[in-house]
């Protein structure tokens, strides 16, 4: 890899984003809305909305970096500039790499902002550090990144890359304890859930949020995390072609 | 280097269907080379194989002395595909700031290519504001980025008016003489006179190789067109 074919994708994806405000709107404002939605919703059940607001601050920003990423590196094949970049010294870890930079920058701010909202103004309460809270949410958008990558080059076409969300997202969540805590999980899919990265992002969280800070439990589920992050992208290095039919 | 492009035996397969029957030709380092032939004849398969692109390829291709596809030839071949592949949310300038930085090459390059192409007067501008010719000149541009020996350009001229037809031909021409070898795929007839040597290719396999001239006598007529008709009448009585 090439730091500086890395660094000119990361900035090129990023000046790209810049023209496109309702996207950033998306990946900045959407995940707040979201959390804010579920604080309203939970308002009358006292403690609710501190058992699910953590695990949404996980799930929340992967679903929707999920979805942006895996149709802006399609757009990238069908429109022929992945084929050009091909054609020029640049290994397919820089272009992963380079597009997993710029959405990691986006999902700081998205953690910044949807972090400070839910403790500050809508008052989440949490046992543990605040800033522990947003490295884990940095973490998950990245991991949503990482997985789109990976899941658009079993896309054909946008309209199936959109449809990777459903496949590939909506079953850890249904299994990631968010609904039911995994430990009373029938005994196969506890299993299978044991192997879905989104499990260990909702640790995370809930780990930091019940006081059991990065010494204790939840730091072990944020490296879980990463190797799964990084998996992700060795994984979509390996499965992205230079040479198609 | 004598040639810049070797092709034996070229046989590409596309699903289960063969697309190119074992094509055989040389690219003369520093020449114009059209590759002329109906839609869907095999000629961007033909170009993909070139620039290391395409899969299931058997026979021999090799590019400037390395085999297609080497990790050494990235970034000295221009590659142009037949739907412009620039960012269309990015100007003309980013874009090709972007292309520059990924091949290395410094960035007042970017200007130079701009002026090659005669997009100054849009540089600044959107690519997806651009009218389709316009779109397809920044794409050209992106490939005439740091000098490459060779440029393969499936279907360039597209939609182009004449006299931007006429001027880009100038310029592939004008490179040439600095010593770089180009391919250029193109459907229409009337620019095989262009060239300095055509590839006539139908249905996957190569029907001539010559200069226009040579190909025009030895089939007595002086349109390309009918050049082309006779040769396919001629392959078919000889089966």
């Amino acid at each position: 890899m090439t730091p500086r074919v890395t660094f000119a994708v990361a900035a090129r994806v990023l000046a790209q984003l810049r023209r496109d405000h309702r996207t950033v709107a998306m990946l900045i404002v959407l995940p707040t809305l979201l959390v804010s939605l579920m604080w309203w919703m939970f308002h009358d059940s006292p403690g609710t909305f501190d058992r699910f607001g953590g695990p949404l601050l996980a799930v929340f920003p992967a679903i929707i970096m999920f979805i942006v990423t895996s149709v802006a590196t399609l757009r990238e094949r069908s429109t022929g500039t992945l084929s050009r970049l091909f054609t020029m010294p640049m290994a397919k870890v820089d272009f992963l790499l380079g597009y997993a930079l710029a959405f990691a920058l986006i999902a700081v701010v998205q953690a910044l902002v949807v972090v400070s909202i839910a403790l500050y103004a809508l008052d989440l309460s949490i046992e543990g550090a605040a800033w522990q809270l947003g490295v884990v949410a940095v973490l998950d958008g990245v991991l949503g990144t990482a997985l789109g990558l990976f899941a658009s080059a079993f896309a054909a076409t946008e309209f199936q890359a959109v449809q990777m969300m459903p496949a590939v997202m909506i079953p850890q969540i249904l299994l990631c304890g968010l609904l039911l805590p995994r430990d009373q999980l029938p005994t196969v899919l506890h299993a299978v859930s044991d192997v879905l990265p989104l499990s260990y992002a909702v640790d995370a969280v809930t780990g930091v949020a019940q006081g059991n800070g990065f010494g204790a439990g939840a730091g072990t589920d944020a490296l879980v995390v990463t190797a799964f992050i990084l998996a992700a992208l060795a994984l979509g290095a390996a499965t992205l072609k230079r040479r198609t039919a | 280097m004598k040639n810049a492009v070797r092709c034996r035996d070229v046989v590409v397969v596309r699903g289960d269907r063969e697309v190119l029957h074992g094509v055989g030709f040389d690219l003369r380092t520093g020449t114009v080379t059209g590759l002329l032939g109906p839609s869907g004849c095999g000629k961007t398969t033909l170009i993909r194989a070139i620039v290391g692109l395409q899969a299931k390829v058997t026979g021999n291709v090799s590019v400037l002395g390395l085999p297609a596809g080497a990790p050494k030839l990235r970034g000295r071949i221009g590659y142009v595909t037949q739907e412009p592949s620039v960012y269309g949310d990015l100007s003309v300038t980013e874009n090709l700031r972007f292309f520059a930085a990924v091949l290395g090459v410094p960035a007042d390059d970017v200007g130079r290519v701009i002026d090659a192409v005669d997009l100054r007067s849009h540089a600044d501008v959107r690519v997806d504001r651009l009218s389709g010719g316009q779109r397809s000149r920044a794409s050209l541009a992106a490939a005439l980025l740091g000098d490459p020996e060779l440029l393969v350009l499936d279907e360039p001229t597209v939609g182009l008016d004449p006299v931007l037809r006429r001027d880009l031909w100038d310029l592939f021409h004008r490179l040439a003489d600095t010593g770089a070898t180009l391919l250029v795929s193109s459907h229409v007839m009337d620019e095989a006179s262009r060239c300095d040597r055509l590839l006539l290719m139908r249905d996957g396999e190569l029907l001539a190789d010559d200069t226009p001239q040579a190909l025009l006598d030895s089939v007595g007529t002086d349109d390309i067109e009918q050049a082309f008709l006779t040769l396919i009448e001629q392959k078919a009585g000889a089966r």
